[in-house]
């Protein structure tokens, strides 16, 4: 229990010191110097790494094998963006269609309550495109969630595709802006101080902050009483029932928050991007979203947040100077531009895979290999007495 | 406390159990003995809530329980350690036991402490995977794990399966001592030896329907189950 609270604390430090690390960094990299990547790989890491953990909720905590996660992305950056696009914007933006919303959060809340109130329409509209996905999630359970394993991704992902193209319809133009991009709503470069002359930049840290945030509430529920009845389910449904579980019931409630956070996620993608368009979130992205819980091991949080970072670091960026020409104080040779980055980026993958055959983490968190670690190197006097007996 | 009215159920295509009657008085250990498929664990899974019957009624304490979802059942008090152990295999001892109270709101502290006591080996293990225990101790889990939903009456499905007779001997013993402490059990065995040993009444079960009952230490002297259960 004692060596569990010491844990915790030690946790929240490393958090707490990574934010204020953040908000250094942002101050002190210029936008246009090439380090600016690194703020840039770390928003979208950051809001991957959501979705992956909510990803692995359900495929790794709950055993259940759904691959609908871009369709409740998608809905999620939607429901976002229609809710953050100022009323002045929404003429430039519904180029083709009469639009039938005019309600702004950010507006409405921040006329009358000042930038505090900007804020929370900013976080009322993600809170919205997170109950949005779950509402969707909990209407498409009934029938989806009787299915099991391999019949589950099927449906899921087949679900994404309709609601991709759903989104898309010229009926719903008026709402969705039909095929065209959503554009001009709150993004993440409105999150800044200005005190006369200076600006403090905040835009990596409210991500950070927003993803902290979610993926800690995902982990304190994975570590509730739900969260255990999530693994019984994983590991034995028969044994599970007759433990009183509700299968059912248990199945509904985790692809909801599930979904949710992927509407989140989606919601702060579209905070991310300059637009917001149906055709980006294809099934591509979910298999992204795999790629980073595999890699990361399923069934292991800080796994999938370790796959996240690498993932969007070595596609984004580490790799992207073979694009260029030049890739680790290295001028590659034309062979190796255009594309080569791609080959690279899956020879790694499999190299990854190969050694850690259950991902980077298996399913252990952070604390247990950094405990492992501190066995080994600090503490051996107990080794060798061990010897001796041995 | 227990009554199981000319319970019929079909499994699978073929009716597994036609028509059969079982009482199970409170406080006692009942045991249902029978070859391979005479329907013993059909008819436990359908008490449990498990299967639903095709027609039949399950009382308890004269409250029909038939076709019930299995978790309100398991909140009247009635709860099952299921064939094969069945334990969580990538969860801790202590997390498996909690799971056994998971629909249980109070404090798991003095129960937790009841099955360390009755199983002293499972606090030797409580941080450990219970993968990784042997079967003998999983069996214990699989019991403790039951036990901890408080249960008045605990159906086991064949607990001696794959145990070393040594172990078996032990596992009975603990049942009959968690019948002293007031916890009723229908137990299903194929090991009829052991089974009717320890039980107050004794049904033989053959291919879904019943076709002896009496007291379990009569039975063994039966020249009938002698030849086709005892060898």
């Amino acid at each position: 229990m004692e060596n569990k609270k010491t844990q915790n604390i030690t946790t929240v430090v490393g958090i707490v010191f990574l934010l204020l690390l953040v908000i250094v960094l942002e101050q002190i990299i210029s936008p246009t110097s090439t380090m600016a990547m690194l703020l840039t790989v770390t928003k979208k890491s950051a809001i991957y790494a959501v979705v992956a953990v909510s990803m692995n909720l359900l495929n790794g905590f709950t055993g259940l094998f759904s691959l609908g996660q871009a369709g409740f992305m998608l809905m999620g950056a939607y429901t976002y963006a229609i809710f953050t696009i100022p009323r002045a914007e929404r003429d430039a933006v519904y180029y083709y269609y009469d639009q039938a919303m005019e309600l702004s959060f950010p507006e409405v809340f921040g006329n009358a309550l000042g930038s505090v109130g900007f804020l929370l329409g900013v976080l009322l509209a993600i809170i919205l495109g997170g109950l949005v996905a779950a509402a969707v999630a909990y209407v498409i359970g009934f029938p989806v969630l009787r299915l099991k394993s391999d019949y589950l991704a099927i449906a899921t992902l087949g679900f994404a595709e309709i609601i991709r193209a759903l989104f898309q319809w010229t009926k719903l133009g008026p709402i969705t802006n039909g095929a065209n991009p959503l554009k001009n709503y709150v993004r993440l470069n409105s999150f800044k101080i200005e005190m006369g002359d200076t600006t403090i930049g905040l835009s990596t840290f409210t991500t950070l902050l927003f993803a902290t945030i979610c993926i800690g509430i995902m982990v304190m529920l994975i570590n509730s009483s739900y969260g255990r009845a999530f693994k019984a389910i994983r590991e034995d449904e028969v044994a599970a029932e007759a433990m009183g579980i509700n299968l059912y019931k248990h199945k509904q409630i985790a692809f909801c928050i599930s979904c949710f956070f992927a509407g989140v996620g989606g919601a702060m993608l579209a905070m991310f991007a300059n637009t917001v368009q149906a055709n980006n979130f294809k099934s591509n992205m979910t298999f992204e979203i795999l790629l980073i819980v595999v890699l990361g091991g399923i069934g292991s949080v800080s796994g999938s947040c370790i796959g996240a970072v690498l993932f969007v670091f070595a596609a984004e960026w580490w790799l992207r100077g073979l694009d260029s020409g030049k890739w680790l104080f290295i001028n590659a040779p034309g062979v190796l531009r255009n594309g080569f980055r791609l080959v690279v980026f899956s020879v790694g993958i499999m190299i990854v895979i190969l050694f850690f055959r259950r991902g980077i983490m298996g399913d252990k968190e952070l604390p247990y290999y950094a405990k492992r670690i501190r066995d080994r190197f600090i503490i051996n006097k107990p080794k060798a007495g061990e010897k001796e007996n041995g | 406390m227990l009554k199981i009215e000319d319970l019929r159920v079909n499994y699978g295509g073929i009716e597994a159990v036609k028509g059969i009657s079982i009482d199970v008085p409170e406080k006692e250990i009942v045991t249902l003995i029978g070859a391979n498929g005479a329907g013993k664990s059909t008819t436990l899974r359908t008490v449990a809530g498990l299967v639903k019957p095709a027609s039949g009624r399950i009382s308890f304490f004269d409250e029909d329980i038939t076709a019930l979802p299995s978790h309100s059942i398991v909140a009247k008090g009635i709860t099952m350690v299921p064939e094969g152990r069945r334990v969580f295999p990538d969860l801790t001892v202590l997390e498996n036991l909690k799971m056994g109270a998971y629909l249980r709101k109070d404090s798991l502290k003095d129960d937790i402490q009841w099955v360390y006591d009755l199983f002293p080996r499972l606090k030797e293990r409580s941080w450990q995977l219970a993968g990784t225990l042997s079967g003998g101790e999983q069996q214990m889990l699989a019991v403790g794990r039951a036990l901890m939903s408080r249960p008045k009456l605990m159906m086991m499905d064949e607990p001696s399966l794959g145990l070393a007779p040594i172990i078996v001997r032990g596992i009975f013993e603990i049942i009959k001592e968690i019948n002293r402490q007031g916890v009723t059990i229908l137990l299903i065995e194929q090991n009829a030896n052991i089974a009717l040993h320890t039980a107050n009444t004794a049904y033989v079960l053959e291919t879904g329907r019943l076709t002896m009952k009496g007291i379990g230490k009569e039975l063994l002297n039966n020249e009938a189950v002698k030849k086709a259960y005892l060898g």
